[in-house]
C-alpha cells in the first residue's frame, strides 16, 4: 500500500511527512512501516527522533541542520523503496483494567443522563471495541485513541477540572482515553485504570506504543485494590497479546 | 556537593535536555536559554550535556561542601562570592565552605550555575533535566542537596568570555510552520507588522501572548510540536511552546523559532515586547 505523502521542513532541525489527512487504520500501519522502515534501513537511531501521530510523522535530527531538499529527495526515494520492503515489528493488544465504580466514575451518572444510557450499557459499550493508539502525547504516557463508539461520543465538559486523578478514564467526542498523570482535563470521567500507564521506573515506561491496540474490562473495586497493590511491589503482570502488523 | 540555604523562587537540574522519548509523550525539558548552557560548559570545558542548575528569578543562596570551579551565566542578576562581587561568564574556583548569593536581577530571568564536570543527579531516562511526571523532584527546595565530583586542579583555556547581551533583542527569528500556509494577508500583517507583549501566563511549557490575531476555523489532526512552535487557536491566540511543552498538539503550527529565538525568548517575562521575522 503507498499513498501520496507530503514533505514539508518543520525549523531547521525537523521535518513533517503528511498522509491524507484521514483517521485510518491503513494510513497509521503504512506511516508505522515508513518509521520502521527509516529506523533499520535509513537512519542512524542515536541521531533522530521519529514521532508518528494519526496521519503524520515527524522526524527530528538531534544534533545538527536538515538540508531540506536533499533530505526531501532522500526520503521520497525511501518511500518508494518501502513498498518492496518487508518490514516487521511487533504490535501488542493491552488489557486494561478499569474499576466503572461511581466513586472513580465520578460523571459516569451525568452522562448516562445525557446519553439516555445506562451506567451498565455504557460500560458494556465501553468494553466491547477494541482501540488503535494513534498517538501518544499531551502528558507523558497520554494515548490518543480511535475506535469509540458512536453512542459514547459526547462533548468534553463546558468547565475542564483543575485536577483529574491519575489513571482516570474519560470520554470526550470521539475520543477515549487515560490520565497517564494527575493533570487538569475536561473530558467526563467514567472510571479509573488500575494499573498505571506510565513510569519511568520500569525499563519500557510507557505500556503501549503507537499502533498498538487496547481494550477495556471492567473490574470490582476489589480487583482493583489488588492491583494496586500488586503494582507497587511490582508484580503485576500487564496482559498484552502479540498481535500480527 | 552544594547546599541550597534558600531555594530561590524557582531552581531546578537541567542539561541539554531528554531525547529519544517523545513518541511516548515525555517532553525535551533541559534548559531554557541554551546559549548561556553552551557558554558555561565550554568555559568549564565540561561534556555538552553536563548538568547546571537553572534559577528564575530570584537567586539561591548556596554553600559549597566540595572544592570546584563555577561559571554563571545568563540572565543579569548580581552576585557575590564569599560577599565578594562575581561576574557572570568567567571561572572562579571554589574552596569547601564558599558561599554564594544572589541579589538583584537587572536584565534577563534566567541564570545559570554550571560547576567543573556538571551535576551529578540521578539521570531518568538519559536526562537529568527536572520535568514534571518523569523526575522525583520539579524543583529544588530549601536546604536541598545538589551532588557533584569534587576538583581541586583546573587550568581554564578560557577564564572570561565577553557576551554579547541579547536581552534587549526584541526580535525573534522564525521559521515557516507546516500550517503558516492557511494564514491570510490581514493575519500576516497582524504577526510580522507589530510588536506581542509576553503574557503573565508564561513559563517553562509556554509562553504565551497578551495580543490576539484575526483567529480561525481550520481544525487538524493531533500531530508533533517542538520547542519553539507557536500554535495559533481558533480564538486567535499565539501560544509559543518551550522546553517542557508537549510533544503533540492539535493546533496549527504557524510558525517555529530557531534555536537562538529560543533562547531570547527564555530571557523575557511578563510585559516583555517581542516581534517576529520571517526567515
Amino acid at each position: 500500500m503507498s499513498y501520496s505523502i507530503s514533505i514539508r521542513p518543520f525549523g531547521i532541525h525537523a521535518v513533517l511527512i503528511e498522509w491524507p489527512n484521514e483517521v485510518d487504520e491503513s494510513i497509521l500501519n503504512d506511516i508505522l512501516h515508513f518509521k520502521n522502515f527509516l529506523i533499520s534501513n535509513c537512519l542512524q537511531n542515536e541521531e533522530w527522533e521519529l514521532i508518528p501521530a494519526y496521519n503524520s510523522l515527524t522526524l527530528v535530527r538531534l544534533s545538527e541542520s536538515i538540508d531540506f531538499k536533499d533530505f526531501t529527495n532522500k526520503l521520497s526515494n525511501w518511500y518508494d523503496q518501502k513498498k518492496d520492503a518487508s518490514i516487521k515489528f511487533q504490535r501488542y493488544l493491552c488489557r486494561l483494567p478499569v474499576c466503572y465504580d461511581l466513586n472513580f466514575g465520578i460523571d459516569l451518572l451525568e452522562i448516562s443522563e445525557r446519553l439516555q444510557l445506562s451506567t451498565d450499557e455504557i460500560i458494556k459499550q465501553h468494553t466491547k471495541s477494541t482501540y488503535r493508539v494513534y498517538g501518544i502525547g499531551f502528558l507523558p504516557g497520554f494515548m490518543y485513541l480511535g475506535g469509540l463508539p458512536g453512542s459514547l461520543e459526547i462533548p468534553r465538559r463546558a468547565e475542564p477540572r483543575l485536577k483529574v486523578a491519575s489513571g482516570s478514564v474519560g470520554l470526550a467526542g470521539k475520543q477515549t482515553g487515560i490520565y497517564p498523570q494527575e493533570s487538569p482535563g475536561g473530558w467526563n470521567i467514567i472510571g479509573n485504570c488500575s494499573v498505571p500507564i506510565f513510569n519511568v521506573e520500569r525499563p519500557v515506561p510507557c505500556i503501549v506504543n503507537v499502533g498498538d491496540q487496547v481494550q477495556f474490562y471492567s473490574i470490582s473495586k476489589a480487583e482493583y485494590d489488588l492491583h494496586k497493590i500488586e503494582s507497587e511491589v511490582g508484580i503485576y503482570k500487564i496482559e498484552k497479546i502479540a498481535i500480527d502488523a | 556537593m552544594l547546599k541550597l540555604l534558600k531555594s530561590g523562587f524557582f531552581t531546578t537540574v537541567q542539561d541539554k535536555g531528554r531525547f529519544g522519548f517523545r513518541d511516548i509523550g515525555v517532553p525535551v525539558a533541559g534548559v531554557m536559554d541554551n546559549l548561556a548552557l553552551e557558554k558555561a560548559n565550554g568555559l568549564l570545558e565540561n561534556n555538552v550535556d553536563a548538568a547546571v542548575l537553572e534559577i528564575t528569578m530570584t537567586g539561591p543562596t548556596i554553600v559549597f561542601n566540595e572544592p570546584t570551579y563555577i561559571v554563571l551565566s545568563g540572565a543579569k542578576m548580581s552576585a557575590t562570592l564569599n560577599s565578594e562581587p562575581i561576574l557572570n561568564y568567567k571561572v572562579y574556583k571554589i574552596k569547601s565552605g564558599d558561599k554564594l548569593s544572589y541579589g538583584k536581577l537587572e536584565k534577563g530571568i534566567r541564570c545559570y550555575l554550571a560547576v567543573k564536570d556538571g551535576f551529578k543527579t540521578k539521570k531518568v531516562l538519559n536526562s537529568r533535566s527536572f520535568s514534571n511526571a518523569i523526575t522525583k523532584v520539579n524543583y529544588l527546595k530549601d536546604s536541598s542537596e545538589v551532588i557533584y565530583e569534587p576538583c581541586t586542579v583546573f587550568k581554564p583555556k578560557i577564564s572570561e568570555l565577553k557576551v554579547n547581551s541579547y536581552f534587549d533583542e526584541v526580535r525573534l527569528e522564525v521559521a515557516k510552520g507546516p500550517e503558516y500556509d492557511m494564514l491570510q494577508d490581514k493575519q500576516l500583517e497582524n504577526i510580522f507588522g507589530k510588536d506581542f507583549t509576553v503574557s503573565k501566563e508564561n513559563n517553562r511549557m509556554a509562553y504565551q501572548l497578551n495580543e490576539k490575531i484575526q483567529g480561525h476555523d481550520t481544525s487538524m489532526l493531533t500531530s508533533a510540536t517542538l520547542p519553539g512552535t507557536i500554535q495559533f487557536t481558533p480564538a486567535g491566540k499565539l501560544i509559543i511552546l518551550m522546553k517542557d511543552g508537549q510533544t503533540t498538539g492539535g493546533y496549527p503550527r504557524i510558525l517555529q523559532l530557531n534555536d537562538k529565538a529560543i533562547s531570547i525568548l527564555a530571557q523575557k517575562r511578563a510585559g516583555d515586547k517581542i516581534s517576529f521575522k520571517l526567515l
